[in-house]
């Protein structure tokens, strides 16, 4: 089941180089910013998160621009297990969905069982999603069976829910380690690779990102099934998802090019987007002033 | 109008026209000829068109060259050597050089948007690779005017004199840096004629050269046809010869000279074996292996258009390549998202499809993507053979064009020996994670650059040239000095 | 009426005084004070120290190619300000023709090292033909921090001299200007300053030799030492120099250019890889 697949670094970062060269411009840019939009986890993952805060943000998450009415909604918010009903209420007439973090997120240190209760807790609570994340400890001394018989377990407790599984790239250091980590959470179940917690550098790099990418192609190619991806962390402009979702289109095709198979976890990025998508509008570069933040 | 968008949507994306503007590039309606840094009609009044091989629209007209020309500007060259160039210390020579290197940099998109204009390149390697690599080649050269007597130790360097150079239609800017620069650091003056379907650049460079003052007469860039070129070499007041082009030119050219005083540098075909074992990157290696033939339309030397393949990975590495070329867009070349531009003339992409024809005939299994060609203009899709053996004639033969032959292997002596089953060795590409297996196949491979997993990287610093009938003579880093020095 | 120019010291990109406070005059022939100069102390030799190894590393791996264009960068800086240096050599003593010289000298010297960047390691390197199947081969990498004391009978070419070859080769430098003529020290840093290096690339401290060379020497994250002959100081500092082994190069004067004061400031390493040997096929047709 682990490949040996040999990864050269300097050939990734010179076919990275080549997808941020491509020119998106005019229908497409305006198609491609939309996709963005709707592919958003709005995210709020803070030790002093309050239920005010969630809240607030939900509402965001629905009202992300109300001058400009017909714009697509945000795929999802995602909070701590703690949040999920406060989110459930005040999403309850949205389609946008939340996701949970679980699993002692962001360190995973700690034991199976707390682990698993952790993700029934956020299950029960309603949370259509949820975000695992490995045991990087675990995968760093080699014990793959461990990481993988783990991540099986958690997609067993998630029931209908959707498992991401974030792989924590940055503490993860070489690409060959990324590939290997991807390819044991999508034998393992996951409906989602995801690659960073959002709370250490580096996170989501392009680098990273056509890695799994790849996998998820190998995946397919090797099973039939598709999985999903999402880079988290990083990606605070809209050029630079815009360059995702080149590596996206042109790795895995159009059929990925959806929020039901492709996420960015970030909490700035909307804001950047809108002040793209009113500038394709008005061909007026944007001031920050006339966007809410929250 | 934005749509709201959800998961049950099938959404097609496609990328909008990305034209790159040309509204700041200026184009003349006809060139004279550049001799002794002015602008001389050519004496027979004759010139030549020169077109857009994408839209067969015409550029400009081109000026026509003959004996007489050509004689003016080696005078010109003779002139400027003896009463000046050779006077100047090094590191004023070198100052020269700097400022064109400056110089050329200050207008490189220009630059880049002509040359695509006029080759057929997509902007995207005209614009990051042709370009860069060209102002870099002059400010490396530069530096060495003044340092000579380090690059040839113990032995007091001295210029050659006139050094006539002949140059290809592939990367007409870039080769035309990688001949005139070492020949001014290392003291000579230069005739220079560009390939007749891609003489934009080079007369752009000559304003450039005008601009920074070069002193007249050491750089003079005559345009015509091959027999521009063959005056060029049979003229006896030139010292050098230096020539990148076909195999079959080449040896014309060390025909003629045969006997006489002149010194020769030859960088010619190439048919090169690209080599990816089963321990290799293998997604890497297929980038490598898009990079080693698309790159510039596979109109390159070293193009590594021979692949070999290990067996037992074989299907792996051909489903892989066969689904990354469909994301190559072959296209408008001033598009900013054109991978694949255009071929440079009709008469090649005749050559190419006739190729083709033949590895048809040949009973080799042809595969080509899925693209649209555009209507007008010269397009050739990228294009691949499986089932190909050493005796194909498409494995010996060079195409020059798009167009890929697969070949399996089995083991490392096997690979070797029919990697170097060639008259040519230009060069190569090995794909290993196995540093010590490198290192075997650099030794043994019979080519002039080894690429171990990459393929065509160029640098000024970095010497170039081939083995056998790949020509003689490297140009780059210290090496390229002694092409042009007693 | 002129503005007078205040000289601060040049440490990691930016032009701080003197933590001690502390400052000396400089005057020309008619006594008159010509300016200010920061007295520097130990502290802000350490301080230069710190920025230049924060620095070194990404110095030393931009490519070989970006050095060179900044040093000829700096090379167009300075002479586009030709008429500035020369007016303070001038104030400083020399006569026109002299100053002029210097200037040219200095701009020179800049292109001279800016052509070297990318083409020493090409000669200076070499590949081992050992008796082994191993690829042997030796390069050059840089020191890291080189404490450079400058000439002290010249304000700006001395200067210029000892500090590039450093730094084309991809070390950061820490300099002791010239005491007595101290002022076009500072005028260059700006000239660093304008040119795309980076900070801490290149820091210059005005003040005492007898202060600032000792403190050099003895700073245990200082890799070399370069000098003129240092008269009575010569002994000491060479003692100095050996609690962490620093390479310490005397120049005699006059300072010359070439490829030597740039390998005189790089380390060599040599590194082996096996080269397996399988089956029958040679090199040989």
């Amino acid at each position: 089941m682990l490949s040996n697949v040999r990864i050269d670094k300097v050939g990734v970062e010179e076919r990275v180089a080549r997808f941020q060269t491509r020119s998106i411009k005019n229908e497409a840019k305006r198609q491609g910013l939309d996709m963005v939009l709707s592919m958003i986890d709005l995210t709020t993952l803070e030790g002093k998160d309050t239920p005010g805060k969630v809240q607030q943000m939900c509402y965001k998450a629905q009202h992300l621009h109300d001058l400009h009415p017909g714009l697509p909604n945000v795929a999802a918010v995602c909070v701590y297990p703690t949040m999920v009903s406060t989110a459930k209420r005040a999403l309850e007439h949205s389609s946008i969905k939340v996701a949970s973090v679980a699993t002692a997120f962001p360190s995973g240190q700690s034991t199976s069982a707390i682990k698993l209760s952790d993700t029934k807790f956020a299950v029960e609570e309603g949370a259509d999603e949820i975000d695992m994340v490995i045991s990087r400890g675990k995968f760093l001394a080699g014990e793959y069976t461990f990481v993988f018989d783990e991540i099986a377990a958690i997609k067993e407790v998630c029931g209908k829910a959707r498992l991401k599984v974030i792989l924590e790239t940055g503490e993860l250091s070489t690409l060959d380690n990324v590939r290997t980590a991807s390819d044991i959470a999508m034998h393992a179940g996951a409906d989602f690779i995801k690659t960073s917690t959002g709370k250490i550098q580096p996170a989501a790099t392009m680098q990273v990102t056509y890695t799994m990418l790849m996998a998820i192609r190998d995946f397919y190619d090797n099973t039939g099934k598709m999985v999903g991806m999402k880079p988290a962390g990083g990606i605070s402009t809209a050029k630079l998802a815009l360059h995702n979702l080149v590596m996206v289109k042109e790795i895995l095709g159009d059929p990925w090019l959806s929020n039901e198979w492709f996420r960015f976890g970030a909490s700035s990025l909307a804001n950047d987007v809108l002040m793209q998508i009113m500038k394709t509008e008005t061909g007026l570069y944007q001031s920050a002033d006339y966007f809410s933040i929250d | 109008m934005a749509k709201k968008s959800t998961s049950m949507d099938q959404t097609t994306w496609n990328y909008a026209p990305s034209p790159e503007s040309t509204s700041h590039v200026s184009i003349a309606k006809k060139y004279e000829l550049f001799i002794n840094n002015e602008w001389v009609a050519p004496s027979t009044k004759k010139y030549f068109p020169t077109t857009n091989p994408a839209t067969e629209g015409v550029l400009a007209e081109i000026a026509w060259a003959n004996d007489a020309d050509v004689d003016k500007a080696v005078k010109a060259a003779r002139k400027a050597y003896k009463e000046v160039w050779s006077k100047l210390s090094g590191a004023e020579r070198g100052k020269y050089i700097f400022r064109i290197a400056r110089m050329m940099q200050e207008r490189s998109r220009e630059l880049a948007v002509i040359e695509s204009m006029d080759c057929g390149k997509p902007i995207r390697e005209s614009r990051d690779v042709d370009v860069p690599l060209a102002c870099n080649h002059f400010f490396y050269y530069a530096g060495w005017a003044d340092k000579l007597a380090y690059a040839i130790p113990h032995k007091k360097p001295e210029a050659l004199g006139v050094a006539g150079q002949i140059i290809p239609w592939n990367f007409p800017l870039l080769m035309a840096a990688w001949k005139i620069a070492p020949a001014l650091a290392a003291g000579n003056t230069v005739v220079l004629k560009p390939a007749e379907t891609t003489s934009l650049t080079a007369l752009k460079l000559a304003e450039i050269i005008k601009d920074a003052g070069l002193p007249p007469g050491v750089v003079n860039i005559v345009t015509g046809h091959g027999d521009t070129g063959a005056a060029i070499v049979n003229h006896p007041d030139v010292d050098k010869i230096a020539f990148t082009g076909s195999t079959n030119v080449g040896k014309i050219i060390q025909r003629a000279v045969a006997g006489t005083h002149k010194k020769t540098t030859l960088e010619l075909g190439g048919k090169s074996a690209n080599i990816i074992f089963d321990d290799a990157p293998i997604d890497q290696a297929v980038e490598g292996i898009v990079n080693g033939i698309f790159f510039n339309q596979g109109h390159v030397c070293c193009a590594g258009s021979r692949l070999f393949v290990q067996e037992n990975i074989a299907d792996t590495v051909i489903r892989k390549l066969k689904a990354r070329m469909e994301s190559l867009y072959v296209g408008d070349p001033l598009d900013k998202n054109t991978d694949i531009g255009a071929i440079n003339s009709k008469e090649q992409l005749d050559t190419i499809n006739r190729y083709i024809k033949i590895g048809k005939e040949e009973g080799a299994e042809i595969y080509q993507s899925n693209c649209k060609l555009p209507t007008t203009g010269y397009f050739c899709k990228p294009t691949l053979f499986t089932g190909v053996s050493q005796s194909h004639v498409i494995a010996q033969e060079e195409i020059f064009g798009p167009v890929l032959t697969i070949q399996t292997f089995r083991t490392i002596d096997e690979v070797i020996q029919k990697a170097n089953n060639s008259p040519y060795g230009l060069a190569a590409g090995v794909w290993t994670d196995k540093g010590s297996r490198i290192f075997n196949l650099t030794t043994k491979l019979r080519a002039g650059v080894v690429w171990a997993n990459t393929y065509n990287k160029f640098d000024p610093v970095s010497p170039f040239g081939g083995y056998k009938e790949s020509g003689f003579g490297r140009e780059g880093g210290v090496h390229g000095l002694s092409a042009y020095l007693k | 009426m002129e503005i007078l120019k205040t000289y601060k010291i040049y440490i990691g990109g930016a032009f701080p005084r003197t933590e001690s406070g502390r400052y000396y005059p400089i005057h020309n022939h008619k006594g008159e004070v010509l300016a200010n100069l920061c007295l520097s102390s130990r502290k802000d030799v350490r301080n230069a120290v710190v920025a230049a190894r924060k620095a070194q590393g990404s110095w030393a791996e931009k490519t070989a190619n970006n050095r060179g264009q900044i040093l000829y960068r700096m090379a167009e800086m300075l002479d586009g300000r030709k008429a500035q240096f020369t007016e303070e050599l001038i104030k400083q003593g020399a006569n026109k023709s002299n100053a002029e010289k210097e200037v040219q000298a200095a701009t020179d010297c800049l292109i001279y090292y800016a052509g070297w960047a990318d083409k020493y390691q090409q000669i200076a390197s070499s590949v081992n033909p050992v008796s082994s199947s191993h690829f042997n081969f030796s390069a050059l990498e840089p020191m890291g921090v080189i404490g450079v004391v400058a000439p002290q009978s010249s304000s700006l070419l001395g200067l210029v001299t000892m500090t590039i070859p450093a730094i084309c080769g991809g070390n950061t430098v820490v300099v002791a200007a010239s005491e007595q003529l101290p002022l076009c020290s500072i005028t260059f840093a700006e000239v660093v300053h304008s040119s795309d290096v980076p900070g801490g690339v290149v820091n210059i401290l005005t003040g005492k030799t007898s202060e600032l060379a000792p403190a050099l020497a003895a700073h245990m994250d200082v890799n070399a030492l370069i000098a003129e002959p240092l008269g009575e100081l010569q002994k000491p500092i060479a003692l100095s120099c050996v609690e962490n082994l620093k390479r310490h190069y005397t120049y005699q004067k006059p300072i010359d250019q070439g490829l030597q004061f740039i390998t005189d400031l790089q380390e060599v390493k040599t590194t082996w890889h096996p080269i397996e040997q399988i089956g029958g096929a040679t090199s040989s047709y």
